[in-house]
C-alpha cells in the first residue's frame, strides 16, 4: 500500500515477535462497541497522476484568477521570488526535519534562525527577536499579551488603522483574560490622532498598538505615539504589515518602539491565499523573560566549536505550562528560512532597491489616478506601497468594467470602515510593469465616464 | 567537515547576489524625501548568488530530516512527507491567489477548504471543522475559547479545566490562555486517567477536560465513554488533543463517543512536512452545539457554489490573519485522497504494528514503566542504564551516531528518565531493526562503555551542546566583532 514499506513476509515476521496473529489484536484495548465500523466515507485512493489531474483542475479551471491583474494588498503583497529562494528552501534536509529539538543534528536549522533573528533585529533597529510566530495578526496579539504581562495594566489601545483582521485577533485572544481594548481614530492624513491618543492613555494602559505603514498605506510618525505612551508607561508596540517597508523607513527601534511585532509574507512567500506566512517578534532586551516564541542561542560544543541550540526554554510551555508566556510550540520555521535566504541574496542593496522601486510604483499610479476627473486622494499623509483613493460612484457601479477588462482594482473599505464610503486599497510593487498601472488607470478613467453617462445614484 | 560561517561572515560590500531591472517609472526623490528615512541597514549581508546557495546547501547537510531516516520522535509522528503532495501544493492556482480576491475567482481554494473540513469531520465523527488555526496549540486555543463561548452564552463561563499530568505542556498553557485554572488530574496505576480522581474533581466549576487519546504514554483510554458521561453530567465539555490521531484513523471516532472538541495536526497525522519547527495546521472540530461559535470567516457550500460567511454572530472571531496555513491544508488533503478509506485505516494498523515490534523487541533491555498495552507508541525510561550512571538524554545522544534520530526525552512527565518512542507507519523493517540493534547495542554500552554514551555523539558537525551557557550568557544575534566596528 501506499506510502507503507513492510512487506506481507515482514508483518509476518513481526507479528511472531509481538506474538499474535492479526495486527487487529493490537487494537483490543478500543473496546469492541465503540469501534468505527467503518468504512469511512473517503474518495480514492488515488494514484499520482489522478491526484495530479484532480488538483490541476482546482487549481487553474475551478480557479480563475491567473488572467486577472490584481493590485490587491491590505495585509498580503504579491513580490517576486528569486529562483534560489524555492530552491534552497525545498532541500529534504530542510523541509522534511522537526522543531530542532537535538541540536546535534539540527544545527542547519538553528544556524539559519539565528541567522534571521539577527536580520530581523538590523531591519527592526531592536536588540532581539525570536525564530518566528504564526503570522502578523496572531504576532500582534502575542505582543498585547506580552505588554500586559509585562506592565501589569488592563488596557490596551489599537489604532483604528490597524489592520483590521489584527483588531479582530488581538480582541479574540484577549476577550477572556479582562483586558479592555480601545481603539483610536485616524484624522485626514490618515495617521493616528495624536490629541485624542493624549487624552485616552493612563496609567491603566498597558500599550499602543500602532501599524506603520498602516492599513491605509499610510506612514506613521512613531516616535511622537511612543513618547505619549511612555510618559504614561505604557508600552509602545509597533506592527508591520509590509515588511519590505523597514528596508525604506525609519526602524521602529529608533522610533522608540518596545515591541515590535508583524508580518514577514512579502520576504520570499507567495500570497497562497493566505497562509502559510511568517509572523516576526522582536523586543528591547529587557523584556526578554516575558518574550513568547522559540529562541536560537549560541553556544560552543564540548570541543569549543561554536554551535546553536534553542534557548531560554524556561518561559515555554513545554516547561512552565501553564505559567508559559505562550503557548506556541510549532512556529513558521520553514517559512523563517524562505525569508532569510531571500533577504541574504537580496542583500542589503537589493532590498533598498525594492523597497525603492515599490516606492515610485505606488506614488506614480496614485499620482495618475488622482488626475482622474472626480478620483481624489483620501488620505494626505506620505505612503509607501500602498494608498487608498475615494471614487466618484460606488465601487459595485465600476465592477462589470474591471471584470470585462480583467483587473481587480483593489479591496474596498466598507465594510471594515464604513465612513470610508466609495473608497479604494490599492497596491503596487515590482510586480507591477508600468503598462500595467496605466491600463489600470485608462480602465478607470473609462468605467467612470461611462457610469456617468448612465447616470443614477453615484 | 568544513565549519560553516554566518552569512555576516562572508558579506563584502562589493558582492552582490540579485539585481532588479531599472525603474519604469519616474523616480520622484523629492517625494520619497517626505518619509521618515532610515540610513544604510547597519551590518546587512551583501553575497554573491553562489556564496547564498553553497551557505545553505551545507547548512542543510548537517540536519537530520525524516528524509533522511528513522525519526521515532515520539508524539511528533513524523511520518514520510509524499513528494506528489509538494509538487500539488506548489502549483501556480494555489500559490498565487491573493486572499482578498472574489470568491468567484477562487472557487478551487475554497473547494479545497471545504472538502477538508468535510472529511476531517467524516474521519473524526464531528459535526463541523475550522481550517483557521496555525498549529496544534492554536488549535488547542481556539478549542477552548469555543467551549468559553458556549458557557458564557449559557450565563457561566466555569474557572476551571482538568487535565490529566501526562499531557502535553501547550494542554495547560492554552487553557490558562483562555482565562481558565488548571487542575491537574493524576493517573492511576495503569497509565490512564484515574476514574475516581476525575469524579471527585469535576464539578458545575469546571468548564472541559483536555485528554490526549491515546494518551503520551500511547495507552488508549478505554474508558473515555465514561469518562465523558462524568464530565457531561457536571455540564462540562470533553476536549480531545488529537495529536495522536495516528493511532486510531478508521477505528475510532472521537465526535461518536463523546468528545465534543478536537484538534489535529496535520502536520503529525496528514503527513504535512514539519519544516523544521512549521508551518503547521492545527483544524478543529466540534460538535453541532459548538459550531455556531466557530472562527469567521466559515466557508459555506451553497449547491456548487462555495462563500465566504462572515455573519456570524456567535463567532468567537478570528485567531490569525484569513483562512488558515492553506498550502498544507492542500497537502493534506492530497494525502488523504491519496490513501482513500482503507489506506487511512492502514496507517493505523501499520503504525501500531511498528510501534509494538519495537516494544517487544526493547521490553526488558529497558524499563517499562506501565505494562498496558499500548498503540502507535511506546515510553521506555533509563531506569535500567540510571545504575551505570547513563540516563536518556545520553542514550538519545549515542543514537544519534548510529545515523538515527533519537526518540522523545523531554516528555511524559509521569515517567522519569522517560524515551518516548513513535516509529509511525512509513518505516521498513530494516529500518526498524536497524534501530532495535541500536538501541541493544548502547544497553550493552551503558554497562561496559558508559563515557561513550556519556560524550556522545561522536560523529556529528557538532558534539554535544552547552545549553546552559546559552541560557546563562544569551548570545541570540550576531553582532560584528569590536574591531570591525571602527
Amino acid at each position: 500500500m501506499k506510502y507503507i514499506s513492510l512487506s506481507r513476509q515482514d508483518i509476518k515476521e513481526m507479528m511472531k515477535v509481538i506474538g499474535i496473529s492479526h495486527p487487529e489484536e493490537l487494537f483490543t484495548p478500543i473496546p469492541e462497541k465503540i469501534r468505527h465500523p467503518g468504512p469511512l466515507k473517503v474518495p480514492g485512493p488515488l494514484s499520482e497522476p489522478e491526484l495530479i489531474q484532480l488538483f490541476q483542475d482546482i487549481a487553474h479551471h475551478q480557479n480563475n484568477f491567473a488572467s486577472f491583474n490584481s493590485f490587491l494588498g491590505g495585509g498580503a503583497y504579491p513580490h517576486f521570488i528569486p529562483a534560489a529562494v524555492d530552491y534552497l528552501s525545498t532541500r529534504g534536509e530542510f523541509v522534511s526535519p522537526y522543531t530542532p529539538y537535538q541540536p546535534e543534528v539540527s544545527q542547519g536549522t538553528l544556524q539559519v534562525i539565528f541567522e534571521f533573528q539577527t536580520l530581523i533585529c538590523q531591519l527592526t533597529g531592536m536588540d532581539i527577536a525570536n525564530a518566528s510566530l504564526y503570522d502578523g495578526a496572531s504576532g500582534a496579539a502575542e505582543a498585547v499579551l506580552m505588554a500586559n504581562r509585562i506592565t501589569r495594566r488592563p488596557k490596551v489601545i489599537l489604532a483604528a488603522s490597524l489592520h483590521p483582521q489584527y483588531r479582530q485577533t488581538i480582541k479574540t485572544y484577549c476577550q477572556n483574560i479582562g483586558l479592555i481594548i480601545e481603539e483610536i481614530s485616524y484624522n485626514e492624513e490618515g495617521r493616528i490622532d495624536l490629541t485624542s491618543l493624549e487624552q485616552m492613555v493612563d496609567d491603566q494602559t498597558a500599550a499602543v498598538v500602532v501599524q506603520s505603514p498602516n492599513y491605509f498605506g499610510v506612514v506613521e510618525e512613531w516616535g511622537p505615539v511612543f513618547k505619549l505612551g511612555r510618559q504614561k508607561g505604557a508600552l509602545g508596540i509597533a506592527v508591520i504589515a509590509e515588511a519590505l517597508s523597514l528596508a525604506l523607513l525609519q526602524p521602529p527601534g529608533a522610533e522608540g518602539a518596545d515591541v515590535v511585532t508583524g508580518e514577514a509574507q512579502s520576504f520570499g512567500l507567495p500570497l497562497a491565499y493566505g497562509g502559510p506566512y511568517l509572523g516576526f517578534m522582536a523586543c528591547r532586551q529587557e523584556f526578554i523573560r516575558q518574550f513568547p516564541g522559540r529562541i536560537a542561542g549560541e553556544t560552543r560544543d564540548v570541543n569549543g566549536q561554536r554551535g546553536y541550540v534553542l534557548t531560554l526554554s524556561t518561559r515555554e510551555q513545554h516547561i512552565r505550562r501553564e505559567r508559559a508566556t505562550s503557548n506556541i510550540c510549532t512556529n513558521q520555521a520553514w517559512c523563517a528560512l524562505r525569508a532569510t535566504i531571500y533577504l541574504e541574496l537580496l542583500g542589503r542593496r537589493g532590498l533598498r532597491e525594492l523597497a525603492q522601486q515599490n516606492f515610485y510604483k505606488a506614488n506614480y499610479l496614485q499620482e495618475e489616478l488622482v488626475r482622474i476627473p472626480g478620483v481624489s486622494l483620501r488620505f494626505q499623509g506620505p505612503v509607501f506601497n500602498e494608498f487608498v483613493i475615494q471614487l466618484p460612484v460606488a465601487p459595485a457601479r465600476l465592477e462589470p468594467y474591471f471584470r470585462e477588462n480583467k483587473i481587480i482594482p483593489g479591496l474596498t473599505l466598507e465594510e471594515d470602515y464604513p465612513e470610508l464610503k466609495n473608497c479604494l486599497l490599492l497596491c503596487a510593487t515590482e510586480v507591477h510593469p508600468k503598462e500595467t498601472l496605466d491600463r489600470l488607470v485608462n480602465v478607470l478613467t473609462e468605467a467612470i465616464a461611462r457610469v456617468k453617462e448612465k447616470g443614477g445614484q453615484e | 567537515m568544513i565549519r560553516e560561517p554566518l552569512i555576516f561572515e562572508l558579506s563584502d560590500q562589493e558582492k552582490s547576489a540579485f539585481s532588479w531591472p531599472p525603474l519604469d517609472v519616474p523616480a520622484r526623490k523629492e517625494l520619497l524625501a517626505k518619509l521618515p528615512l532610515r540610513g544604510e541597514i547597519d551590518d546587512f549581508p551583501q553575497v554573491s548568488e553562489p556564496e547564498v546557495v553553497r551557505h545553505f546547501h551545507r547548512l542543510s547537510r548537517t540536519n537530520y530530516s525524516v528524509d533522511e531516516g528513522f525519526y521515532p520522535l515520539g508524539s511528533c509522528t513524523m511520518k514520510f512527507n509524499p513528494k506528489v503532495n509538494e509538487k500539488i501544493a506548489t502549483l501556480a492556482g494555489f500559490t498565487e491567489g491573493h486572499p482578498f480576491l472574489p470568491e468567484d475567482l477562487v472557487q478551487g481554494n475554497l473547494r479545497v477548504l471545504k472538502w477538508m473540513e468535510d472529511l476531517l469531520s467524516e474521519i473524526t465523527g464531528m459535526a463541523a471543522f475550522t481550517l483557521q488555526p496555525a498549529a496544534g496549540a492554536q488549535g488547542e486555543l481556539t478549542g477552548m475559547m469555543l467551549i468559553r463561548a458556549y458557557l458564557e452564552s449559557q450565563g457561566d463561563p466555569r474557572k476551571y479545566v482538568l487535565i490529566p499530568d501526562s499531557a502535553h505542556g501547550t494542554n495547560p498553557s492554552s487553557a490558562h490562555l483562555c482565562g481558565y485554572r488548571v487542575i491537574e488530574i493524576k493517573s492511576n496505576q495503569q497509565g490512564t486517567v484515574d476514574l475516581d480522581a476525575l469524579r471527585t474533581a469535576m464539578n458545575k466549576e469546571v468548564a472541559a477536560l483536555m485528554i490526549t487519546n491515546p494518551n503520551t504514554l500511547g495507552i488508549f483510554e478505554s474508558d473515555i465513554c465514561e469518562i465523558a458521561d462524568i464530565v457531561h453530567q457536571q455540564g462540562g465539555f470533553l476536549y480531545m488533543d488529537g495529536a495522536n490521531m495516528n493511532a486510531l484513523v478508521g477505528r475510532f471516532r472521537p465526535g461518536d463517543n463523546g468528545v465534543d472538541v478536537i484538534h489535529l495536526n496535520l502536520h503529525k497525522t496528514f503527513s504535512t512536512p514539519h519544516g523544521g519547527g512549521g508551518p503547521g495546521s492545527g483544524p478543529v472540530g466540534v460538535t453541532k452545539k459548538l459550531e455556531p461559535f466557530l472562527p469567521v470567516p466559515v466557508i459555506v457550500q451553497e449547491e456548487d457554489k462555495f462563500r465566504l460567511d462572515f455573519n456570524r454572530p456567535h463567532s468567537i472571531g478570528r485567531v490569525r490573519s484569513f483562512y488558515g496555513n492553506f498550502l498544507v491544508v492542500v497537502k493534506a488533503l492530497a494525502y488523504i485522497l491519496a490513501l482513500g478509506s482503507e489506506g487511512l485505516k492502514e496507517v493505523s494498523e501499520i503504525a501500531v504494528l511498528n510501534a509494538n515490534y519495537i516494544r517487544r523487541s526493547l521490553e526488558g533491555i529497558y524499563h517499562l514503566q506501565y505494562s498496558t498495552p499500548t498503540l502507535h507508541e511506546c515510553v521506555f525510561s533509563d531506569k535500567h542504564q540510571k545504575k551505570y550512571g547513563v540516563n536518556n538524554l545520553d542514550i538519545a545522544k549515542r543514537l544519534i551516531d548510529f545515523g538515527l534520530h533519537p526518540p522523545t526525552v523531554s516528555f511524559p512527565l509521569t515517567v522519569h528518565g522517560a524515551l518516548m518512542i513513535e516509529p509511525t507507519e512509513t518505516e521498513s523493517k530494516r529500518d526498524l531493526d536497524m534501530f532495535i540493534q541500536a538501541m541493544k547495542r548502547i544497553a550493552d554500552e551503558a554497562v561496559h562503555q558508559p563515557e561513550l554514551l556519556k560524550e556522545a555523539p561522536h560523529s556529528t558537525y557538532v558534539r554535544r551542546l552547552d545549553e546552559t551557557r546559552a541560557a546563562r550568557q544569551p548570545v541570540l544575534r550576531w553582532r560584528p566583532e569590536p574591531e570591525e566596528e571602527k
